[in-house]
This record gives C-alpha cells, structure tokens and sequence, in this order.
C-alpha cells in the first residue's frame, strides 16, 4: 500500500470540479486526481499513490522504476486482486517465492 | 558478490560496495524507515552485501503493521454492521483484530470492499445513497494527502453518507521517539523517500542536530539504498550529522506544498498508539473538528472495545529495531503468513513477513540484545 508507483498521463478532465487524469503504470491504466500536482501534463511522469499524483518524475527514472517493479512482481501486488491473495492465504499456501541457495 | 547480478545496474552496485567497503572502519547501525525499504533489502540480499560493520536495522514503517488493534477492532465492528459498505485497501485485509480480520467479517456477510484509491469509496458513496459507506484511512504522510483530499472532496459535493476511519501516523515522531530511547543503537537513519516527496526535509534538521545522527532521505529501490547507505557511512565515519538528499529526482526540499496545505486542514496532529509499540506523542493525525460530520468515530459508537494482543507476538520489538523476526520464537512455527499472530507478518511490508518469504529461516535464532520498549 506504500508503494508509489510511476506512471504516464494519458489524457486529462475537469470532473466534479476536481482535474483527473487517466495514467498507464507499465499496461494497467488507473484515473488518477491531479490536484496536488495541478500544470501536470499530458505525456509527463509522476509518482502516483493510491491513485494521487504525489511528484513528478522524469521520463527515465520513471521507466527503469516501472521496469524494475514490474520484474519483482510489485505492480501485480498493487493492481491485482486482494481478494484472490487474502483467500490463497487463509486457505494455506504460502506466499511462492523463489528459495534462495546460500 | 552473490546475487549482485540481479541489480538494475550490476556495474553500479558494484561500484557502491566497494565505495561503502573502502569508507568503513568501524561497526555503524543504520537504521531504515520504510517498511518497502526493508522489502528490498532482504530481497536482494543487501545486507549480506554490506561490509560487516554496517548493520541495518528495521524500522517502524510499515502502515498496516502499526496500525493499533483497538483501530482494527473498531474498523471490523463497523464493516459488520448491515447498513455499512466498509472501504479498505487490499493489504488491511488479513491484518488481524482480536479474533478475526475483514476477510473474515465478509465471509460472516459483511460488505466489504477493496478500494485502490480512496476517491473509489467516495463514488461507492455516491452511487449508494442509501447506505453508510466508511473508508479505512490508515498511513504515514504519503497516504494522509489523497485521504484528507476525499473527505475535503465529500465535503465539497454534500456526500453525507461518507465517512472515514482516521488513523494516519507520521514519521518524524517516530524516529524522536526511537532515539530518546536508553536502549538505542541506532546512529543514522535512512528516511523514507516517499513521505519526503510529500513532506520535504523540513522536518529533519532539528532531529539530525539534537540527536547529532545523520539523516539520508532515500528511495526503496536497490541501488537507492546503496547510495543512501553509502552517503549515512561517509557522514559516519567524519562524524557528521546532516540531512542529505538521495533521492531527489523524487524529492524536493519543500515536498508538495499543496498536499501539505490540504493535511493542515483536513487534520490535526494527535498522539497516536502504534501497534506494538504504544503511544507515542504528536505522532498522529485525525480529522479536524471542522470535518467531524466525516469522522467514522463519531458516527458511529465503537466505544468499549476490549483488545487483545496474542502473548507471544514481539513485534513491537521487532518494529523498534530491538529484535529481528527470526528471534521471536513463535516465527515460522506459530506465526506465519498463513497463520499470522502480528500484523508485522501479514503486511507486504511487514518485516516478519519479509523475513519469511525471503527464506531467512536458516539464521540462527539467537537473541543478541535486551530488548526495551521504546516508551
Ligand atoms: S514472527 Fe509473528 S509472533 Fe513473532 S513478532 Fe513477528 S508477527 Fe509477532
């Protein structure tokens, strides 16, 4: 939940009064609230918190982040489904990660 | 140099330890903030990489480990009640109450939701006019801006059938708290970059001097906390104590102003009980009387609640950097994910957690230090 995750602006609205954005995070495209980062543009990067716009970022910070993310299995845990996660663990497996040889 | 390879920029990190390697003469405690920090130490190993002399210890930055039992106690009464749709996000799920946890609650018939951002309950409100709808607002100085963004915004649009239960801490408290204590080890602190992208550093020069402890602000990924830790060790071993910015494509000195307008006026600074740990001052924030018509507390009556911690859990000592999670004799027998006795074992960014998915099982469980509560 504390991760942010970098994202890019697609396209922008006014809504209820509020500046929205849709974001694409590496694929998975979120609405995200621009109001603490208002002369945000479409095209640019920012770091993106449960769905606020929180800082912006260049364009390759913010790709080799995503990247990285994307390999450790992060943005699955931010965008995938809870439900499905919090059910294996009641019902017994264990989290699957690799075993690590010392 | 094993697992080296698995680095962004293997070049880089290697170029970093042996900086951080060449730098070190003596043993130095570090401790690190954010519990997505933790993550990516043990997951890549960076602490079997460092020189020996540099120690890293956990610290208590994981929100959903933190968050006291009494706060989770009354979010799973509230959730259980038939004219509620209870909001959370997906990581507060499992964290257990005394008893049971929301999945459990919904399993029992409870509407519970998983939101990705708070402003997903607001709409839930909106299209539900009918019913209750609470969100669960938990976090550090990150989270706090997009939650008093939503309950300024059902203000704004007349949503009153929204309410949010607050229970945000805030970092700089903490680390005061961790340092006052007659038990700490801890020299210099890697904080955590994100509460500074919101927060900025204006926080940490005080702390750094009265302390006399260095204060790097550092991202989460790896090569971040290489050069944080590269920079706190330089500090160190010149015996300097600044704040320092290592992550300042994220960061700037001021933060975000208008997020931080937006917190002094949804919220006022409370003293806060973290989990674990107990109360430390001023290291919290709820809603201003202003916005009290949101307050979930108010709302509804949760009063009276009776909590109860499992015995053997110690992870109030693990979150204070005074045992590790491999010490606690109930870790990976009676505890584990599966069957979590603290919440520090559940969250993704739980240090327990981190410590038993990354098979740190085989270290031996000696307990190296007398463990203190910090306050
Ligand atoms: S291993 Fe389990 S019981 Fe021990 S401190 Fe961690 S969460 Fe608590």
């Amino acid at each position: 939940m504390c991760l942010a995750v970098p994202g890019r602006v697609l396209d922008i609205e006014e809504r209820d009064g509020t500046r929205m954005a849709t974001v694409d995070f590496g694929g998975v495209v979120k609405e995200v609230c621009l109001e603490y980062l208002p002369d945000l543009q479409v095209g640019e990067y920012a770091i993106v918190h449960v769905g606020f716009a929180l800082q912006r970022l260049d364009e390759e910070s913010a790709r080799q982040t995503l990247e990285l993310f994307a390999e450790l299995g992060l943005l699955q845990e931010e965008f995938g489904d809870p439900w499905e996660t919090a059910a294996a663990e009641a019902a017994g497996s264990e989290p699957v990660e690799e075993v690590r040889n010392q | 140099m094993k697992y080296i390879d698995e680095f962004q920029d293997p070049e880089l990190a290697r170029r970093l330890l042996d900086d951080i390697h060449a730098t070190v003469t003596r043993p130095w405690a570090l401790m690190e903030v954010c519990g997505g920090q933790t993550h990516s130490i043990i997951r890549h190993g960076i602490d079997q990489l460092l020189p020996d002399q540099v120690e890293l210890i956990h610290g208590p930055g994981c929100p959903v480990c933190v968050t006291p039992l009494e706060v989770i106690d009354k979010a799973l009464e509230i959730a259980s009640r038939p004219q509620v749709i209870f909001c959370s996000f997906g990581d507060m799920l499992r964290v257990p109450g005394t008893g049971r946890d929301l999945f459990q609650v919904r399993g029992e018939g409870g509407d519970v939701r998983v939101v990705y951002s708070p402003l997903d309950a607001l709409r839930i409100a909106q299209q539900n006019p009918d019913r209750e709808v609470v969100f669960f607002g938990i976090g550090f100085e990150t989270t706090a801006p997009p939650n008093a963004m939503t309950v300024h915004q059902a203000r704004k649009l007349g949503i009153a059938n929204f309410s949010m239960l607050v229970s945000h801490v805030r970092v700089p408290p903490a680390i005061e708290a961790i340092m006052s204590s007659p038990n700490c080890r801890v020299q210099g602190f890697l904080a955590a970059g994100h509460v500074c992208s919101v927060m900025g550093v204006g926080e940490y020069p005080e702390l750094a001097e009265r302390f006399r402890v260095p204060i790097v602000v550092t991202g989460f990924e790896p090569l971040d906390i290489l050069e944080g830790v590269r920079r706190a060790v330089r500090q160190l071993e010149r015996g300097e104590h600044t704040v320092d910015n290592a992550y300042a494509r994220a960061v700037r000195p001021e933060g975000n102003p208008a997020a931080r307008a937006m917190l002094e006026d949804v919220f006022e600074v409370t003293d806060r009980a973290w989990r674990g740990i107990g109360v430390i001052p001023d290291s919290g924030w709820r809603l201003s009387s202003k916005y009290r018509d949101h307050d979930a507390e108010y709302r509804f009556s949760v009063d009276g609640i009776r909590t109860e911690e499992p015995a053997e859990c110690r992870s109030g000592e693990v979150l204070q950097g005074l045992l590790k999670p491999h010490e606690c004799e109930a870790f990976g027998t009676l505890c584990t994910p599966r069957t979590p006795l603290g919440a520090t074992m559940v969250s993704s960014e739980g240090a327990c957690a981190a410590y038993y998915l990354y098979r740190r099982l085989d270290m031996p469980a000696t307990k190296t230090r007398e463990a203190t509560p910090v306050v």
